[in-house]
């Protein structure tokens, strides 16, 4: 793994200050109608994505996950303007507007989607993860989802595949404490999620996922053993979201104090606090950062507010490669 | 020319097509060791090996889904499913992923896979084994469904749905398996979405697709004694539907039955009548007939399974009626 530095905070710090700004942004322009459908916000995990991204190698290691999806194509690499266009709907948007909130694609940084079905995209990950062992390729497979997902039969079809034929993925639940509004405790029986790799012999283990140092350490020795051809690694990130399951979720089923002791335990805290405590920046210093990652925001904002709709015949060109495609009209 | 089963016509295409291209290969339960439940890929494994010939655990959702998750990542699977009865616990993941990654994504990601088995009864298997699942799949914007009547159809069209970008389901039939046929001796393919004339006539339009075709052959026969012409079209594709062959055909004959081994609500033969009944309705000189399946589970007893399933002289009491005799 790169060495965790001085950059890698102030990395840390900017990109997940980023991501959580832009997240608020989609609420606030959610609220004002700009942004329709359901709006899933990653507040609170961005240490997950934060320290997976520090020990992933871009050129050809993989990412899908779940619906909560806005900021991980971004992380990646993608453009964030178009991430922001396509939840307005315009034709500028990674999908051209043809997926929405809950449907982020960016094929050319691998990150395939932004799935909306729970539990769906676990055995596509595993199947991306094929495609490259079939093809000769060490590339790895992050396969994220939530802790709503891992009750899912399609999970343990993909991990007893990709445990049978040793597939590169690692599985990754983001546990965040609640199916939209189930606690994990009243899901199963049991509430240590990791613990259902070892039914398949799958390396398997928790990781406080506040902290993207630990979240790094982890998906490192994961993404090391896929790589050597030793197969997946299902790893629970235990973190927490601060906003609702989507927009409209009132959140009875949790008080305000528990969300108020996560925040204590904040990522992008924990991170700014190491920086300044190691004077890795002043201040003054982290307050340009946070300038500029408010003035970038308002950049997307402008983008997808003055992109323009798609034309009405886009509705007919994409859903088949076959150009002639007769459609029933 | 050379004489092939139907299960041989498909191992033929199968194989071809993986001679041709390396990122093509066979997922399913019981394709590898086994040889195919009904040996469909006889030979493949020794040929391929394990790598592209691949035996599966009974995970119906999770190998499509890895399949489907492959063809985003530069493979062109091919699924087989023991029977389409089984598709079920893994339709999501047809219905959700295959049939939507591609406008989903904006064009970014497509899905060239073909989903293949055999659909519909095959003797008395009782309720669970015996269903047509064509319109379900045909519903869906996204997929295309082939479902060929003989071996020579089958070959060239499941050539032409592996050599597809997009996702093909592909639907044969347990009772076909066996069914012999001269073919050509070097490769063919059957473009999808045409229609085949299997039977020229004058006097009424048969509709039909899949094994239960012959059963309008047969009626062809009798009615032929009678001085009763039939047209036979065999859709071969179902999605899309060569609509244009049938409206030709109901413009000469100006009666049409269709004949479909599946329930009757919201069938391929509603979708057909709803479709010439707006666009050749002057042309016709006596209301369209369907003939389904009874609208019940398939049952087990020899008595109430012939009752439910379509037979010839169903198809010769349609063809009287809308040639009003």
């Amino acid at each position: 793994m790169k060495k965790i530095t001085k950059q890698t905070y102030l990395d840390w710090y900017k990109d997940m200050l980023f991501w959580r700004k832009f997240e608020d942004k989609l609420a606030s322009v959610y609220i004002q109608q700009k942004v329709r459908g359901f709006l899933h916000l990653y507040n609170g995990q961005e240490a997950i994505l934060a320290g997976a991204l520090h020990a992933m190698d871009l050129s050809k290691d993989k990412m899908i996950t779940a619906y909560r999806n806005h900021v991980q194509p971004i992380g990646m690499g993608e453009d964030p303007k178009r991430v922001m266009a396509e939840l307005y709907g315009k034709a500028t948007g990674t999908s051209k507007g043809m997926g929405g909130s809950m449907h982020i694609f960016s094929k050319e940084f691998g990150f395939y989607g932004g799935h909306g079905i729970v539990g769906g995209q676990i055995p596509l990950g595993a199947g991306i993860a094929f495609g490259d062992k079939y093809k000769g390729s060490d590339g790895v497979t992050l396969t994220c989802f939530g802790d709503g997902a891992a009750r899912q039969g399609s999970l343990h079809e993909a991990f007893n595949m990709a445990m049978l034929w040793k597939l590169p993925v690692i599985f990754i639940v983001e546990n965040n404490g609640y199916a939209m509004g189930t606690s994990v405790d009243r899901t199963a029986n049991h509430t240590d999620i990791w613990k259902l790799g070892l039914g398949y012999e799958m390396p398997c283990g928790p990781v406080d996922a506040m902290n993207p140092i630990k979240v790094a350490e982890a998906v490192d020795e994961a993404i090391q053993r896929a790589r050597r051809g030793d197969g997946p690694t299902f790893l629970e990130m235990k973190t927490y979201r601060y906003r609702g399951h989507s927009m409209s979720d009132a959140q009875h089923y949790r008080t305000k104090d528990e969300v108020e002791e996560y925040k204590k335990i904040d990522p992008i805290t924990q991170v700014k606090d190491i920086i300044l405590e190691k004077g890795y920046a002043t201040e003054e210093e982290i307050s340009v950062i946070d300038k500029e990652v408010k003035s970038r925001v308002k950049e997307c904002e402008k983008f997808a507010e003055e992109s323009p709709y798609p034309e009405t015949q886009q509705l007919y060109d994409m859903v088949y490669e076959q150009e002639d495609y007769p459609f029933i009209s | 020319m050379k004489t092939v089963q139907f299960r041989e016509a498909i191992c033929e295409a199968m194989s071809e097509e993986m001679r041709r291209d390396e990122s093509i290969y066979l997922m399913g339960e019981e394709v590898a060791e086994y040889n195919g439940a009904y040996k469909a890929s006889k030979g493949m494994l020794d040929e391929f090996g394990e790598k592209r010939v691949i035996d599966t655990p009974i995970a119906e959702l999770g190998f499509a889904g890895i399949a489907i998750g492959s063809a985003m990542n530069g493979n062109r699977p091919i699924v087989e499913y023991m029977t389409f009865n089984f598709s079920l616990v893994g339709i999501d993941q047809i219905i959700n992923n295959a049939a939507k990654i591609r406008q989903m994504s904006g064009g970014q990601f497509n899905c060239p896979i073909v989903f293949r088995g055999p659909t519909a009864s095959a003797g008395q298997l009782g309720a669970t084994h015996s269903q047509a699942f064509e319109n379900w799949f045909a519903n869906t914007p996204g997929l295309k469904v082939i479902v060929p009547s003989n071996p020579y159809d089958a070959k060239g069209l499941l050539k032409a749905a592996i050599r597809d970008d997009d996702p093909v389901i592909f639907m044969e039939s347990e009772q076909m398996y066996g069914d012999k046929m001269e073919i050509p001796e070097g490769e063919y393919i059957i473009p999808i979405g045409v229609a085949d004339i299997k039977r020229e006539g004058t006097d009424v339009t048969i509709v039909s697709f899949g094994k239960i075709i012959k059963e309008a052959y047969k009626a062809a026969d009798e009615l032929a004694k009678e001085n009763i012409s039939v047209e036979i079209i065999d859709l071969r594709t179902v999605r899309p539907m060569d609509h244009a062959a049938i409206l030709t055909s109901v413009k000469k004959t100006n009666r049409l039955v269709v004949l479909e081994e599946a329930w009757p609500f919201a069938s391929v033969a509603s979708e057909i009548t709803y479709r010439i009944q707006d666009e050749a309705f002057d042309y016709l000189d006596a209301p369209i007939k369907r003939i389904t399946t009874a609208d019940t589970p398939a049952p087990y007893s020899p008595v109430l399974l012939e009752k439910w399933i379509p037979n010839s002289n169903d198809v010769v009491k349609a063809v009287k009626e809308v040639l009003y005799l």
